[in-house]
């Protein structure tokens, strides 16, 4: 009896945490999806499913961040992966504390400023005009699709070369001398052992930075021009230029249910991955 | 202007810089700007001994927050009147009305000072968001001096809320050496936009002069609420979009970098391009468009309402005023501060419009702040 109460006690600041700063916004949100916009803009209490049957004419702002981040994901970790295996496998020890810190470095500047960087790199000044001196013609980067996957990678990339990191560096050597004494060539052991292995910190990173990418605002905005629209963007104008917080609230109410998808077949796929290699391992 | 493929300069760098400096920045970029804004009042308040204290400051508190538009001021001055009051003003940017008001009606903006158009202020009076004015705090303030025109929005239901900043008008500004003729009107600006200047022009990212200028192209008033012209209008943005270099109220770093060929212009910021590069023309649209006025106001619940009194009435004294506009070439509806300006800029044919072309352009109407249509249409073809 005073162990279940002690339990209940125990659950108390987390559950009241879940409470106020999880359920209850969700439930204003999804309370503020069935209402109408005030006159003036704003809130006006209704009963109806009119947001939801405007969402087709966000679908593209839907349709670039579905595809946007997760392409910006992969092309994030096609990036991380070898940094990382560099980092926890070549780099000398001496110099590897060193090495990681200065992955962090960018960092300490805010994201603005870097992107604001990016604005005049990718600008018609930028690599543009280093390209149209090669004699590659006149290309045009920023404020295209190109321009804000630019910006996610760059953004984002620490956030994934860290989990692969660890995951690389905790990976035990003998593994890898077993497998080279039963005669696999690099390549070999490397898709077999070390890959297999980093899986965990793919995994993570990836996670990590799609989630951060379905709801991302500041890269389209700041290298797309207002014309790569991210759900984000469409939420934000919602919010503060036409002012119909019911059809925002709609439409923040079908992200998180896109996400919630998104991410639930994401970890079946990984958990079946991972069932994979259990096998190979009883193999 | 000339090379487009020039890296870029010395000069060019320092006049961004220099941008940044002024706060002429749009929403955009108001993280960075408020950012950078909020970090040095917080830092000035923070070191007490470094502060200028004048006669009044233990009344006025130490800071004002102002909310207003992308190049708009004159920096010394803010400095000026923190050395004669102690209160550090925190400037707020924003790049349209509709922003401003999304920001009230949430509450908690925490502005002292905001800088509405005429054809907001009815709106704002309706939802009780601003406060009546006490002329007795604004001694600087004479009625008389000011065009009826760019004054009478400030007044309604017979009691002030707003005092007149400076008016002007919405063109198009262009880059003269791309161009094959000089722009005249809203159709030229569209149907070329489809062609010479394909992924060149920017438009604003704000309902009243985007769409007022794509219903000026049919020929429609630019205050339309009618959803027959609103379809037209839409379907001409839509069809625009593809060729637009980008959405956004912020266009000078890109018109002046050479990214963006012609933009949707205010009158002050086309002077202040055509004074730093003579290559960048500005012209109103012979169909018509926007005239506005902008005015000082206080919104309710002012965190620090005498700092934002002493601060308008500062910033209406014509000696200031006439610094501001000599810093942002915006015209100035006072006829105190126009005695003080030299006669060339009085004769400026980018900020005063020959007559006729003047008398086409409309004042902002209430109702397309607050209309549905209007807002799901701008925010449909940003989407798009």
């Amino acid at each position: 009896m005073t162990k279940a109460r002690a339990r209940w006690l125990l659950l108390g600041p987390a559950g009241l945490w879940y409470a106020a700063l999880l359920v209850l916004p969700l439930a204003v949100v999804l309370v503020y999806s069935l209402g109408e916009r005030a006159p003036a803009g704003g809130y006006a209490p209704a009963l109806t499913l009119a947001q939801y049957a405007n969402l087709g004419s966000r679908w593209t702002a839907f349709q670039n961040t579905l595809v946007l981040a997760p392409v910006g994901t992969l092309a994030a970790l096609l990036i991380a992966y070898p940094l990382a295996y560099f980092l926890a496998v070549k780099s000398n020890p001496r110099w590897r504390t060193a090495l990681l810190v200065l992955v962090i470095v960018p960092f300490w500047t805010s994201i603005l400023i870097r992107s604001y960087a990016w604005i005049f790199l990718l600008g018609g000044r930028g690599i543009p005009a280093l390209l149209a001196d090669l004699g590659l013609g006149d290309i045009r980067l920023i404020n295209t699709p190109f321009a804000v996957l630019v910006g996610i990678v760059y953004g984002y990339l620490p956030l994934m070369v860290f989990p692969i990191y660890v995951s690389l560096e905790r990976l035990d050597k003998r593994l890898l001398e077993a497998s080279s004494d039963l005669g696999a060539p690099p390549w070999r052991s490397f898709l077999q052992v070390t890959l297999p292995l980093s899986l965990p910190g793919v995994a993570t990173g990836s996670m990590l930075v799609f989630i951060l990418l379905m709801g991302e605002y500041l890269i389209p905005q700041m290298l797309g021009g207002g014309k790569v629209f991210f759900v984000g963007n469409a939420l934000v104008d919602l919010f503060l230029q036409s002012r119909n917080w019911a059809f925002g609230s709609a439409m923040a109410v079908t992200l998180v249910a896109v996400m919630l998808v998104t991410v639930t077949l994401y970890m079946r796929f990984l958990s079946r991955i991972g069932a994979a290699r259990d096998d190979v391992g009883l193999m | 202007m000339q090379d487009d493929n020039a890296p870029i300069s010395r000069r060019k760098f320092a006049e961004e810089l220099e941008r940044y400096r002024k706060g002429s920045v749009s929403r955009r970029h108001f993280l960075g700007v408020t950012g950078l804004g909020t970090a040095m009042a917080v830092m000035a308040g923070a070191m007490p001994m470094l502060r200028p204290r004048g006669a009044h400051a233990a009344e006025l508190g130490d800071r004002a927050v102002l909310a207003t538009w992308p190049n708009y001021h004159d920096v010394e001055n803010f400095a000026i009147f923190q050395k004669e009051t102690g209160v550090a003003t925190q400037v707020n940017v924003f790049g349209s009305n509709e922003e401003m008001l999304a920001k009230l009606q949430a509450g908690g903006s925490g502005w002292d000072v905001f800088v509405p158009t005429n054809y907001t202020i009815t709106t704002y009076v309706d939802a009780d968001l601003i406060e009546p004015l006490d002329l007795s705090k604004l001694p600087n303030y004479d009625a008389a001096a000011f065009d009826a025109r760019f004054a009478d929005a400030g007044t309604v239901n017979g009691k002030l809320y707003a005092v007149p900043k400076n008016w002007g008008t919405t063109g198009m500004a262009w880059d003269s050496t791309k161009a094959k003729a000089p722009f005249t009107s809203w159709k030229e600006f569209f149907d070329l936009t489809m062609t010479d200047f394909s992924g060149r022009t920017m438009v604003h990212d704000y309902q009243l002069t985007t769409i007022g200028n794509a219903l000026k192209y049919y020929g429609y008033s630019f205050n339309s609420v009618d959803p027959k012209e609103l379809a037209d209008a839409e379907k001409l943005l839509l069809q625009v979009k593809p060729h637009l270099f980008a959405i956004s109220s912020d266009y000078q770093p890109s018109m002046r970098n050479g990214d963006a060929w012609m933009t949707m212009c205010w009158t002050g910021e086309g002077k202040q391009m055509n004074r730093d590069i003579p290559e960048i023309h500005f012209a109103l649209g012979k169909e018509g468009g926007e005239i506005w006025s902008d005015y000082y106001a206080i919104p309710k619940n002012a965190p620090h309402r005498e700092a934002a009194y002493a601060l308008i009435n500062f910033l209406i004294d014509p000696q200031v005023n006439a610094r501001e506009a000599t810093a942002h070439g915006f015209p100035v509806a006072d006829s105190r501060v126009n005695a003080l300006l030299p006669k060339e800029v009085l004769a400026d044919p980018i900020l005063y419009p020959a007559a006729d072309l003047l008398n086409v352009q409309e004042f902002g109407a209430a109702a397309t702040l607050t209309d549905p249509n209007r807002a799901e249409l701008m925010a449909r073809f940003k989407s798009a």
